[in-house]
């Protein structure tokens, strides 16, 4: 009894029902999910992986490539768009910075799909076709956030005397901006890349709301395929889609902190 | 000039940002089916609403989506600030691990996360509904709170607890005296947050809600999408969400501002 109370009052055993928790519904579900993926019948088998990369009907591939496509065109338009909003926030001489950071992080407390609505609503309201295009707006409309906030906490943290020592040592003001503030500011960068990049790929339904069903991307194709019961080929795509997460994490994560 | 450009760059992509929601929230006063077409100005959808008229399907979704929420954001504000502290007093390399699992539900899509936590239940057997929901927004929620508490552990002076158990405390007395006056701010907020994701999310509740007809207020609108027209009722029903949380965050960021002032 007396060791099970010593035990308790060691603080470090409180993580405990966190860790447990975290293991059944985090850990193990992404081995099942690796479990499902080299299943075919009751036989451990690549078969899935094979439909995916070899079959004659490769449609499934494809609109994975097209996927990667819509979301670095969504990661390059958010990093051209954000990145100058999240300099002139990080700017010393901007008065009200946390509002406006608060007011761009704000719409993404709002749900995914009644902002894809909203969006599919403006479009109506300005005549305007939904499609490929309204889909890339759709996406940087949902994902911008994402990016401005990183970029900025890594601008505002910039100590302001490496641009003033830049100045004083000849540099004009572009080459102050390229020379030493964007470097600096890159980890911010990939982070922020990381947060619109992988969500692009993966989110569903917003594809097809924007598109009125013509444009599907991979989220859909591994939601479709869970829907209609294929759950290895599935756990297959969804087996790729986390290891593409895990080497561009490790690649992201090596400038942050 | 230089401020101009940039206050002009910011407000006119806050207009855009903004576009679509002023949209839902000018449309909300008008009956019109469709979202788009204006019928004159009314407040029948806001008493359609509250009088419970909008549909029984969509009543029981709103009720599910708060039960959810409260449940797990309370399941999860608790265990994840106990898990802070654990983690705050585990060695180095227990707590880079801890810190490592932490991230894992963050970086995973919400897709991967739904899909594994719904093959956990199919290769277990197990039924799906409220309890598959809550569970997976628990397990979802608790790193945002960990890491919410986290920053006023480091602040917090290691040795008051010691004191306090020197003094005599129990641990429990310690923590309840102690430890939580100091946490009291961070697990606030973790608490908001888990309460905004439960509330957000869509793709783990499609995943993990199971075929018994249990929705939320996400998979309702997603349903109702896929069959073509939206119910005209999730106009002020969205309104209402967005200003309750805009009020939400403005007092959260007024109260951290105000101690942030205190600090200094």
């Amino acid at each position: 009894m007396n060791k099970i109370i010593d035990f308790i009052g060691q603080r470090k055993s409180w993580a405990i029902p966190y860790a447990i928790v975290m293991l059944i519904f985090i850990i193990a579900p992404l081995f099942i999910v690796a479990w499902y993926a080299f299943q075919d019948g009751d036989a451990t088998s690549l078969h899935q992986f094979e439909k995916f990369f070899n079959s004659d009907d490769s449609t499934d591939f494809n609109t994975f490539i097209y996927s990667i496509g819509i979301a670095m065109i969504t990661t390059i338009v958010c990093i051209l768009v954000g990145y100058p909003a999240a300099y002139f926030m990080a700017d010393k001489q901007f008065k009200t910075p946390q509002v406006m950071v608060l007011l761009f992080i704000l719409p993404m407390w709002i749900n995914l799909l009644l902002r894809t609505l909203a969006t599919v609503a403006l479009f109506d309201f300005l005549h305007l076709d939904l499609g490929e295009e309204a889909l890339i707006f759709g996406m940087v409309y949902n994902f911008l956030p994402f990016m401005i906030y990183p970029i900025y906490n890594t601008l505002q943290k910039m100590d302001p005397s490496l641009n003033e020592a830049a100045r004083d040592l000849g540099a004009t003001p572009a080459q102050v901006f390229w020379k030493v503030i964007l470097p600096l500011s890159m980890p911010g960068v990939y982070s922020g890349i990381l947060m619109v990049f992988m969500p692009t790929i993966s989110t569903f339904a917003v594809s097809e709301l924007l598109t009125m069903n013509n444009i599907k991307l991979f989220g859909t194709v591994i939601q479709d395929n869970m829907n209609t019961g294929l759950l290895n080929y599935g756990s297959a795509l969804s087996l790729i889609l986390l290891i593409i997460i895990g080497i561009s994490s490790l690649f992201g994560g090596k400038d942050d902190k | 000039m230089k401020k101009l450009i940039a206050n002009g760059y910011l407000w006119a992509l806050m207009l855009i940002m903004y576009s679509p929601i002023f949209i839902i929230l000018i449309f909300s006063f008008t009956d019109a089916k469709a979202l788009g077409s204006w019928h004159g100005f009314t407040i029948d959808l806001y008493a359609n609403l509250f009088k419970g008229e909008a549909g029984p399907s969509l009543n029981s979704a709103i009720l599910t989506t708060f039960i959810v929420a409260f449940v797990s954001a309370i399941l999860s504000t608790v265990l994840g600030s106990l898990a802070a502290i654990g983690i705050y007093n585990m060695r180095p390399a227990q707590r880079r691990m801890m810190n490592f699992v932490n991230q894992i539900p963050m970086i995973n899509p919400d897709i991967i996360t739904g899909i594994s936590i719904f093959l956990l239940f199919v290769a277990l057997g197990l039924p799906r509904g409220y309890v598959s929901v809550t569970c997976a927004h628990v397990a979802f929620c608790m790193p945002y709170v960990v890491l919410s508490v986290m920053p006023r552990l480091m602040k917090m002076n290691p040795n008051l607890y010691e004191a306090a158990i020197d003094l005599g405390a129990t641990p429990f007395i310690a923590l309840r005296k102690v430890i939580f006056p100091e946490l009291k701010p961070g697990m606030l907020s973790g608490f908001i947050l888990a309460l905004t994701l439960s509330i957000d999310d869509f793709a783990v509740t499609l995943f993990t809600k199971g075929s018994d007809g249990i929705n939320t207020i996400s998979t309702f609108i997603y349903n109702d999408a896929r069959k073509g027209g939206l119910t005209p009722e999730l106009r002020p029903l969205f309104s209402i969400i967005f200003i309750t949380i805009l009020v939400l965050l403005i007092i959260l960021n007024l109260r951290t501002a105000k101690q942030t002032a205190n600090k200094k």
